[in-house]
């Protein structure tokens, strides 16, 4: 048991900045903070679970069929995730749409099932996974902050700029999407390049 | 959306709603297959391949299992083993009927499974109510869709790499805002059906 398993997820290796997986509800659900977090949380709570079930199971599984039986796994917790989220927060549900199914194809999940999960003990998986879920909101949040704080003029819901702000709301349309995620990791670079140094 | 005629369905979901740029499906393979024009088309021609067949295939499962059994809370699970069958049926397939489609396509098979625009389509599809001749429709162009926005993407960014980029803004980063001003273009299209 290893607490580096921990925070390995969070800053240094990201896996939004660093290793560049999950961009598609990285982009798609980012309009407003509460979004950000609420796709991250959900995205935590599947890969917490399936890290856990997968290292449980890791002896069992034939390496030739692993990756069907992984897809199996993670897609069970995303429908029971989902479920729970229609029944206790069905406002956030409604607003996520279609991106909370499609948890089953964020590559982060796969990913830490396959180089990690597959490989370790339970307690060690179960930190990696809170450690990437918990970089994985981290990246959302921001990224939901900033499109939300120029798109809309506000944080969290509440009004930031004052009614003689016009909102950009450019951000929290599409494009906005992608050029909130590239200057944020021009940003990210310029902060490595700079420690590096 | 369910009395969709084929030409709307076809201009929504190649231009006004492209899946890439503004439904934000397909990013990974957008992102990472895309730094030149040929790699970028054959991903495009294998995803549409696939993506035809799996909105046609997923929409005779969702339709005649699991409603006719009342499963349909079993629609995630059920679609990504169809997806995931399916990429390998047809990698098994090409590789004895056609090995140079196999050789053009069969790199980009495996990556498929986990492009979320296969199960966004075949999710989008049964939302959208669509009938069978609509289901086909839309998941052809939609792949189009797909297609033409990777190919682009690559031309352009065939050019980024010869330009002079700020350093912290080499790779991803000018990609990523490339991807925005693709986005901004294809906002034109708005309203249009």
């Amino acid at each position: 048991m290893k607490i580096s398993n921990l925070t390995k997820g969070i800053i240094k290796e990201n896996p939004i900045f660093v290793q560049l997986l999950g961009m598609c509800p990285t982009l798609a659900v980012t309009t407003s903070a509460v979004n950000g977090i609420g796709m991250g949380l959900a995205t935590t709570a599947v890969l917490i679970s399936s890290n856990i079930a997968i290292s449980l199971i890791r002896k069992v599984i034939p390496a030739q069929v692993r990756i069907p039986a992984f897809v199996v796994v993670i897609s069970t917790f995303v429908t029971i995730v989902g479920m729970l989220m229609e029944a206790f927060v069905p406002e956030l549900f409604k607003s996520l749409g279609l991106f909370i199914p499609l948890i089953v194809v964020n590559c982060i999940i796969l990913a830490r099932a396959e180089a990690f999960a597959s490989k370790n003990g339970v307690v060690d998986s179960a930190f990696d996974g809170i450690g990437m879920g918990l970089g994985f909101t981290l990246a959302l949040t921001i990224l939901g902050s900033v499109r939300e704080l120029f798109g809309n003029g506000s944080l969290f819901g509440a009004a930031i700029f004052g009614a003689s702000y016009k909102p950009a709301l450019i951000m929290i349309l599409p494009p906005g999407g992608f050029l909130a995620l590239g200057l944020l990791l021009a940003l990210y670079n310029s902060y490595q390049f700079k420690r590096a140094k | 959306m369910e009395n969709a005629s084929i030409f709307t369905i076809m201009v929504s979901a190649i231009l006004v709603n492209n899946f890439v740029l503004s439904r934000f499906l397909g990013i990974c393979p957008f992102l990472g297959v895309s730094k030149q024009v040929e790699t970028a088309f054959g991903m495009g021609m294998a995803v549409t391949f696939v993506m035809t067949l799996s909105g046609i295939l997923t929409y005779l499962v969702n339709n005649y299992i699991l409603v006719y059994f009342h499963l349909e809370f079993l629609q995630t699970a059920a679609f990504i083993l169809v997806i995931a069958s399916l990429v390998q049926f047809v990698e098994i397939v090409l590789q004895k009927m056609s090995p140079t489609l196999y050789q053009a396509l069969g790199v980009f098979l495996p990556l498929i499974t986990t492009n979320c625009a296969v199960l966004g389509l075949a999710l989008l599809n049964i939302q959208y109510k669509f009938g069978m001749v609509q289901t086909i429709f839309h998941s052809f162009f939609a792949a189009i869709g797909f297609s033409l926005a990777i190919v682009l993407f690559a031309g352009i960014r065939e050019k980024l790499e010869t330009s002079d980029v700020p350093l912290p803004f080499k790779g991803f980063p000018i990609a990523l805002i490339t991807a925005s001003l693709m986005s901004i273009a294809f906002l034109g299209f708005t309203g249009l059906v």
